[in-house]
């Protein structure tokens, strides 16, 4: 019987990492480059990477640099970590003030393309150790990226000593065609909490592929928001373990896609622990021949009893050529749980567009309001109302 | 949590009851050898007095399994199948047609008795000449280890013009009809199990309702498998031509063995402009022993096409048997305005496991499409959910809503949900949603404080948990499926 590869192995894109890792390839060279009988890639199409030797970034000229930040929503004050091209920029920064340390192991996520890609080519980003009871309050973190057929593969590093707490804006911005690979490997601690806000506007013939791991620990909680605005190709992935009990998750998101471009949105919550709870809510609106793509994982063990899972996605359609494809999973292994999952798709209700229009709100202007009631309930889970204002005017933008 | 406790101590003891319907009947056989190869196709073809077109259309579906490879993306777990392992044909030794039930081998009227067959009934099913004469409503094609035994009614539904006869008759004599629908929906390639069963297939039924004809009864089959070691493949082609209107019951049964068996049956339907059909499930495969040694492995693939517009197809199915259930009872929405439903109920217990469900593929204006999968797990299962609902460019106002509750008993079982949405048409409107939850203590409290046992009160709870689905089943089926439903949770869910 004929086999068909469904990893490809020897596309230009695939040798050219392994060439660059050197040493560190082999997981690489294994995993190979998901084609879509890869059932996590079967949306989302690594084509439009595979035909290119990506190359290391060269450092960011500080033209670009500023034409780049310009042009994003940031917060006036707070600490501020700038990398450019996979490079820190210390110019630009501001630390937060905590104990930096020597960077710690990344976990190595095995069988996860993206992770696995960061894995041969990391780049050091951020080491965080927030103490132990300490309020970090806000951090900026802006990665930037420019040039053409380059690749940076920032990782992170952020663990939450009991009971402290960090928000983390997490904003993603560039220019021409490259592949922004971050990775954030993070360790939420006992009553801890991690806000994680993240804008996603990339270059529109850049590439995308995020990849975070969060594990959380009694009572900690990990709040998650991601608003995926950019991109050519951008999917942003959480693996997130609720690893003891009354641990709290959500993994929020608005996907905002048009033109030719695809988001993606690819979440796994793995419920290790008993009494345990995970919210999530994404919503995507797609215009042109925007891609949307949505997959949801909750995973309970047999252990996590009394966990309360719920999920809603919905997807709003305004163009006929436009496309979403959903799948929300369930994997649940306790009986003393309640877990549900609800997805809509569908358009514009034509009865909501009639009744504005006959109070004299002009079309354009009446679906305007429509798209922002559709996406109001997702936005308003983000907590911080400063940060969702940036949000929102990143939206507009 | 006392409840908690009961609930599973009446699980456990569920475990221990038997197979009420495990028993093998002795009949003379007449079996190919073990293996599969160009020849077990060629010896099918011939033994079956096939037409050339046909052994072609076998060799070119056996020549593509060939090149395939066995799915693994379903949730299910089992040793490696050894194909060349089975016999890929038995057919019951044929003799003239008895005179009276007297003359009738004994086994088979046993077999009949413990399905439930009525004795006029059993005489028409076992060729007893002259036996016409007592009708029922019910005409029932018997697939005994792969080939129809006797076909009843074929006289009623004559004069209405119906086509009711084994597949391999409908080869013979109607050739043409054949020719022009088999494999049209599931084509030769399609996957792995439905190739095999397009190369190896030995009987099933065959069905064609003419324009205008509404069937004067509901169609059934009785499945049953029987000789030791042989895979059966049924193949069942429906067709309801321009306002046509059928339902076909379907429902099986199977001697307990320890020997783990392979099924592999491929159903097609084909619904013309403004046709109907209506296709019921009960399944009630041995599912094996306390530790899940022995059950049916049931790889199925049902799909139907609504090709005219405002015609309609309704999948309901009850799955309580076989160890491994894989089945996906499809419709593709291809006439304008035309309907698709599913209905589903699938229970598994100690150590079974079930992967079903079913895809909607909407490709044309105004379709619309119903999904109600009910899964209700306890033991050691695993029952998964998987589905599809495909809204394409040309689906306009296309309309899906799916509704997937898993209901858990004991913290051994797992309970999943796989659905998948893709929607390329704007206008389409998907809704889907799904829970997961265990027997409520407060509705199992009620039901106890009114003085019913705990295994009453679970029953109760099942059924209404249930009652969407039994409700579409036809009257005679709804009966027997309660009744399974309390047979496999036995002990805990009366």
């Amino acid at each position: 019987m004929s086999v068909q590869p469904i990893v490809a192995q020897d596309t230009p894109a695939l040798e050219a990492f392994i060439q660059r890792a050197s040493g560190r390839g082999a997981a690489l060279a294994e995993v190979g480059l998901p084609t879509r009988r890869v059932e996590a890639w079967r949306y989302t199409p690594l084509r439009s990477i595979a035909d290119t030797a990506w190359t290391q970034a060269a450092p960011l000229a500080s033209e670009t640099v500023n034409a780049l930040l310009n042009d994003l929503p940031l917060p006036e004050s707070g600490a501020r970590m700038v990398y450019g091209n996979g490079r820190l920029l210390e110019g630009l920064s501001a630390p937060l003030d905590v104990d930096q340390q020597a960077p710690g192991p990344i976990s190595p996520l095995k069988g996860v393309f993206s992770a696995t890609l960061n894995m041969a080519l990391g780049e050091q980003g951020l080491d965080l150790h927030i103490p132990a009871g300490t309020d970090a309050e806000l951090l900026t973190l802006i990665s930037l990226s420019s040039g053409d057929t380059v690749s940076t593969h920032l990782q992170h590093r952020i663990v939450l000593e009991d009971g402290a707490s960090l928000t983390l804006y997490d904003v993603n911005a560039g220019e021409g065609r490259y592949i922004a690979n971050p990775r954030f490997d993070i360790v939420v601690g006992k009553g801890a909490t991690l806000r994680h806000i993240k804008l996603q506007r990339e270059s529109l013939s850049g590439t995308h592929l995020a990849i975070v791991s969060a594990d959380v620990s009694e009572k900690g909680e990990y709040d998650s928001f991601t608003l995926n605005q950019g991109g050519n190709l951008a999917r942003h992935e959480a693996v997130v373990t609720l690893k003891a009990p009354h641990a709290m998750v959500h993994v929020n998101g608005v996907q905002i896609v048009d033109g030719q471009r695809l988001n993606d949105l690819t979440s796994m919550i793995h419920h290790a622990a008993p009494d345990g709870s995970s919210r999530q809510t994404v919503k995507t609106v797609l215009s042109d021949a925007g891609q949307g793509v949505f997959q949801g994982k909750i995973l309970v063990d047999r252990v996590a009893q009394k966990t309360d899972g719920y999920q809603m996605n919905q997807a709003l359609l305004l163009s006929e050529k436009a496309q979403i494809n959903s799948k929300p999973e369930l994997e649940i292994y306790a009986d003393d749980v309640k877990c549900s999952h609800g997805a809509t798709v569908g358009a514009l209700d034509d009865e909501q567009l009639f009744y504005l229009r006959s109070r004299g709100v002009p079309e354009a202007q009446a679906r305007d309001i429509l798209v922002r009631a559709f996406l109001i309930d997702a936005l308003d889970l983000v907590a911080d109302e400063a940060l969702r204002d940036l949000l929102v005017r990143s939206m507009a933008s | 949590m006392p409840a908690v406790t009961e609930t599973r101590e009446t699980v456990e003891k569920l475990a221990k009851s038997s197979y009420e319907w495990g028993f093998e009947t002795d009949i003379e056989m007449d079996i190919a050898p073990k293996g599969l190869n160009e020849e077990t196709v060629r010896l099918i073809s011939e033994r079956k007095g096939e037409p050339q077109w046909m052994l072609d259309w076998r060799l070119k579906a056996f020549r593509a399994w060939l090149e395939m490879e066995e799915p693994t993306w379903a949730h299910i777990h089992h040793p490696p199948i050894d194909y060349q392992d089975a016999h890929y044909f038995a057919q019951p030794k044929k003799k003239p047609g008895p005179k009276s039930l007297d003359e009738v081998d004994p086994e088979l009227l046993k077999t009949y008795a413990k399905l439930g067959i009525p004795l006029h009934e059993q005489a028409l099913l076992a060729g007893v000449e002259g036996a016409e004469e007592a009708r029922l409503p019910v005409a029932v094609d018997a697939v005994f280890d792969s080939v129809s035994v006797a076909t009843t009614f074929r006289k009623t539904l004559a004069e209405a013009g119906v086509i009711f006869c084994p597949i391999s008759e409908a080869i013979r004599e109607h050739p043409e009809l054949v020719r022009k629908y088999l494999g049209t929906v599931v084509p030769v390639s399609d996957n792995f199990f439905g190739a095999l069963n397009s190369a190896v297939f030995t009987d099933g039924s065959f069905v064609y309702i003419p324009e205008g004809v509404r069937c004067p009864m509901e169609l059934s089959t009785y499945f049953r498998i029987n000789a030791r070691n042989t895979g059966q493949f049924e193949r069942t082609l429906i067709i309801a031509e321009d306002r046509a209107t059928v339902s076909y019951l379907e429902g099986c049964t199977a001697p307990q063995r320890d020997e783990n068996q392979l099924h592999a049956a491929v159903v097609e339907l084909i619904a013309m402009e403004d046709a109907s059909i209506k296709y019921s499930t009960v399944q009630n495969w041995y599912p094996g022993d306390d530790e899940g040694r022995g059950g049916i492995y049931n790889f199925v693939t049902k799909r139907g096409i609504c090709r005219g517009a405002r015609s309609k197809i309704s999948w309901t199915q009850v799955e309580t048997g076989s160890a491994i259930t894989w089945k996906y009872p499809s419709c593709v929405l291809a006439g304008e305005g035309s309907v698709g439903e599913f209905y589903s109920v699938a229970v598994t217990n100690n150590h079974q496991q079930a992967d079903t469900g079913t895809k909607m593929i909407h490709l044309a204006p105004n379709t619309r499409s119903t999904i109600i999968a009910k899964t209700i797990s306890a033991g050691q299962s695993d029952s998964t959910y998987r589905g599809l609902v495909r809204m394409q460019p040309k689906a306009r106002n296309a309309r899906n809503f799916t509704q997937c509750d898993s209901l858990l008993i004991g913290d051994q079982c797992g309970a999943h949900t796989v659905p998948y949405i893709e929607s390329r048409n704007m206008t389409a409107r998907v809704e889907h949603e799904a829970t997961t939850s265990k027997i409520s203590e407060d509705q199992l409290f009620y039901c106890r404080s009114r003085g019913l046992s705990e295994e009453d009160a679970v029953g109760l709870i099942v059924n209404g948990f249930c009652r969407e689905v039994l409700k579409e089943l036809p009257m005679e089926f709804a009966v027997e499926a309660q009744k399974l439903l309390q047979i496999s949770l036995e002990g805990s869910v009366g």
